[in-house]
């Protein structure tokens, strides 16, 4: 017999369900040139003063190359940490440097933060739907996720509070993403922040705050983070991704004393120490150029493509469909006529020429089939317009189909229905 | 057989596929002495062929374009050889139920079948097209797209109610959908390669996925999810049997230099020809290099040789 997996009764038991599905693989086509891709989550690096940036690491590496190309420390640059604190300062946050830990983007620093915190059979509370990086990490860790529903101001705090107090002490963490989520779109209110935090003190739960896009608001000043209106009980994940460069992978934890000591240790034991290199190319760039500028040179450009696609929504969507309004970030969550499955449609969708990811992929309990998300941070304008255009069509082809044959049973699937992170 | 251009991912569903076979076969031919690269069937492929030509071109393209002639049609205009089959067969074996019919015409047996486009379903009304199809063909049945590749569409009925889901799920990645007699049995990938202008049956493979009864998407290409006896183990006269429909299908439908027949061998014995593949995939979980490796063939000079015969036509 040929046996293609030797190795196949080795494995751990967390890499149960480590599989890809061929949703996955249908993702290949959205780098060719004639798919309009909806489907990525890649910042649109090309805006970014690169001249200044070239100049920037030629100059590291000419004057401090010896230091910028060896192991640093397990905590992260010193400096960097600092300049950290009054990147995080902008969004109400009071912080010392000892308390930041440096991670190898923040997907890292979720990994550390789940590994030190999750058992197996544990349970994490996360959104409905929830960042699909963060569910890979749970399940990694063989955590129950349990998810709340959000609306448009985001978690709903009665929801919230029901679930908190049917899953009781089994609750690791609240994982959420108040600003601008990914992939909902929506952002938590001002009002329910207080609330939200309230509820988690009163049961006695940890929030875990993710924020890559609190800078990336097109209207108006960022709202307080949850951490600025606490230092207990809330651990804090920041990101140089979409402020900066992806590609850098510079993101940070910040936790209270006691937790940073283990999470340093975790990092040790995972990486050693984060890249030397980029962390002092990000120093670099926060301290002699003007970031703050190509922020708002970032919001604006996405604002454009933001409008762009609910604009080309409204025109081409058919009746029954409903899509949020993000105020900031890179995508809009959109739910779909009833009776119609996003992830049975993507194939439909690939034979169009447009791709989006379906709503499958941001839960962890296999719903989320009626809707979908679409992301507008890559593309240009008229591509956005055109591949909603495309979309439409095949929405409207998924519906006859159905009509055709009435309801019928979604077809099962196993297996990750997400991309890989350079989709376009 | 110096430098050979190896084709792979294009614009179908298969591209994720397309690639593994493409980098594996390069990969193959480099340890066998042969200059090769891989490259993508857009708009860069003609400008590259027309600067500098490759000996001749593997094509590890799966899907329509590198399996239903199209790609291979334009090689033609531009004059670059290539190993497989010419256009015009690659059209009739890319349509299943042509291919079905003219080796059934041959004398080959495959199961009872009925072809509807879904435009069929949308005018007559789908109750009644189904209600239908299910006098005419017992349960259980086997609904997969009319052309395609991968098992992608494809789904087994046991219930007649379970029915319209298969179709819709079918109707997902094609317009047309075949609907067959599910035979039960024993599932054989036989290979067949030409060696010095001669086709010749590789050692059967015997498939068993070991999650459900289809050898789906998953069961394909997830490394550990489907076990694989080759030889199979089926007596030596039925290995025969359906080597020799292997074999007819790659002569019936005019193929050429490599083909891969899907099969299954009932209970009596009885092999029944399901479909025939033009650009059998190449990857490290694909069943052409499984057999090639049993009948101690070394796929680098495999895919050489046939890109030397390709080259010297």
């Amino acid at each position: 017999m040929v046996n293609l997996d030797p190795y196949g009764d080795r494995y751990a038991a967390r890499t149960r369900g480590m599989t890809a599905s061929e949703i996955r693989a249908l993702f290949a086509v959205a780098s060719r040139p004639e798919v309009v891709s909806l489907a990525g989550g890649m910042p649109y690096t090309a805006a970014l003063p690169l001249d200044a940036v070239a100049a920037a690491v030629a100059d590291l590496v000419a004057t401090r190359g010896p230091v910028a190309l060896q192991y640093g420390s397990g905590q992260g640059d010193p400096e960097l940490r600092e300049l950290i604190c009054t990147v995080m300062a902008l969004e109400g946050i009071a912080a010392s440097p000892d308390d930041v830990v440096v991670t190898v983007g923040s997907q890292q620093g979720l990994d550390l933060v789940t590994r030190i915190f999750v058992d197996p059979g544990d349970v994490v509370v996360a959104e409905a739907p929830s960042y699909v990086g963060a569910l890979g990490t749970f399940a990694a860790y063989q955590a129950e996720v349990v998810h709340v529903p959000m609306d448009d101001h985001g978690l709903v705090p009665e929801a919230l509070s029901e679930t908190l107090g049917r899953v009781g002490p089994r609750a690791k963490f609240l994982y959420t993403v108040p600003n601008f989520h990914n992939p909902a779109g929506v952002s938590l209110s001002r009002e329910r922040r207080d609330v939200v935090l309230d509820i988690c003190r009163r049961h006695d739960i940890l929030v875990l705050e993710d924020n890559p896009y609190g800078l990336l608001g097109f209207d108006g000043e960022p709202e307080p983070a949850l951490r600025a209106r606490t230092g207990d009980g809330v651990l804090y994940l920041g990101s140089f991704s979409k402020t900066f460069a992806p590609g850098l992978r510079v993101g940070w934890v910040l936790a209270p004393h006691s937790v940073r000591e283990k999470l340093v240790l975790a990092a040790e034991a995972a990486v050693l120490c984060p890249p030397s290199f980029t962390q002092m190319v990000v120093a670099d760039y926060l301290r002699t150029q003007p970031w703050q500028d190509q922020v708002k040179v970032f919001r604006e450009l996405y604002r454009e493509r933001r409008d762009a696609i609910l604009d080309a929504l409204a025109q081409h969507f058919p009746a029954g469909s409903v899509w949020t309004r993000p105020g900031g970030g890179f995508y809009t969550w959109v739910t779909l006529p009833p009776g119609l499955d996003s992830k049975e449609m993507l194939p439909r969708a690939v034979t169009a020429r447009v791709a989006y990811v379906p709503g499958t992929a941001f839960y962890a309990d296999g719903s989320g089939a009626s809707s979908l998300r679409l992301s507008y941070c890559y593309p240009e304008p008229d591509r956005i317009r055109e591949g909603v255009r495309r979309l439409a069509g095949v929405i409207k082809e998924e519906q006859e189909l159905r009509d055709t044959f009435g309801p019928v049973r979604p077809h099962a699937a196993r297996g990750t229905d997400s991309p890989a992170p350079d989709l376009a | 057989m110096n430098r050979a251009l190896v084709l792979a991912g294009g614009l179908s569903f298969e591209r994720d596929v397309s690639l593994r076979s493409g980098r594996r076969v390069c990969d193959a031919l480099r340890s066998a002495g042969v200059e090769a690269e891989v490259r993508d069937a857009d708009a860069s492929l003609l400008p590259a062929l027309a600067e500098s030509a490759p000996d001749a071109v593997f094509i590890a393209l799966h899907g329509a374009p590198g399996e239903d002639g199209s790609v291979r049609g334009v090689l033609d205009l531009a004059g670059v050889p290539y190993a497989g089959s010419a256009p015009h067969a690659c059209r009739v074996a890319w349509d299943k139920p042509t291919a079905k019919a003219l080796l059934r015409a041959a004398g080959v047996a495959t199961p009872d079948s009925v072809t509807l486009p879904q435009g069929s379903f949308r005018e007559l009304g789908a109750h009644e097209v189904l209600d239908r199809l299910l006098r005419r063909l017992p349960l259980p049945l086997l609904v997969k797209p009319a052309s395609g590749g991968s098992a992608l569409g494809a789904s087994i009925v046991e219930d007649a109610d379970a029915l319209p889901a298969a179709m819709v799920h079918c109707f997902s990645y094609g317009t047309t959908a075949l609907v067959e007699r599910l035979v039960a049995g024993t599932e054989l990938a036989v290979s067949v390669v030409e060696r010095d202008g001669v086709p010749e049956a590789l050692p059967a493979v015997e498939v068993v996925p070991k999650d459900g009864p289809l050898f789906d998407y998953n069961a394909r290409y997830t490394a550990g999810a489907t076990d694989y006896h080759v030889p199979a183990r089926l007596p030596e006269d039925v290995l025969t049997a359906a080597s020799r429909v292997a074999l007819a299908a790659h002569r019936v439908l005019g193929l050429r230099d490599l083909s891969r027949t899907d099969l299954v061998v009932d209970a009596d014995g009885t092999p029944w020809f399901l479909e025939v593949n033009v650009s059998p995939g190449m990857t490290e979980t694909s069943l052409l290099p499984m057999s090639a490796a049993a009948a101690g063939l070394d796929l680098g000079v495999l895919c050489r040789d046939l890109l030397a015969a390709a080259a010297a036509r």
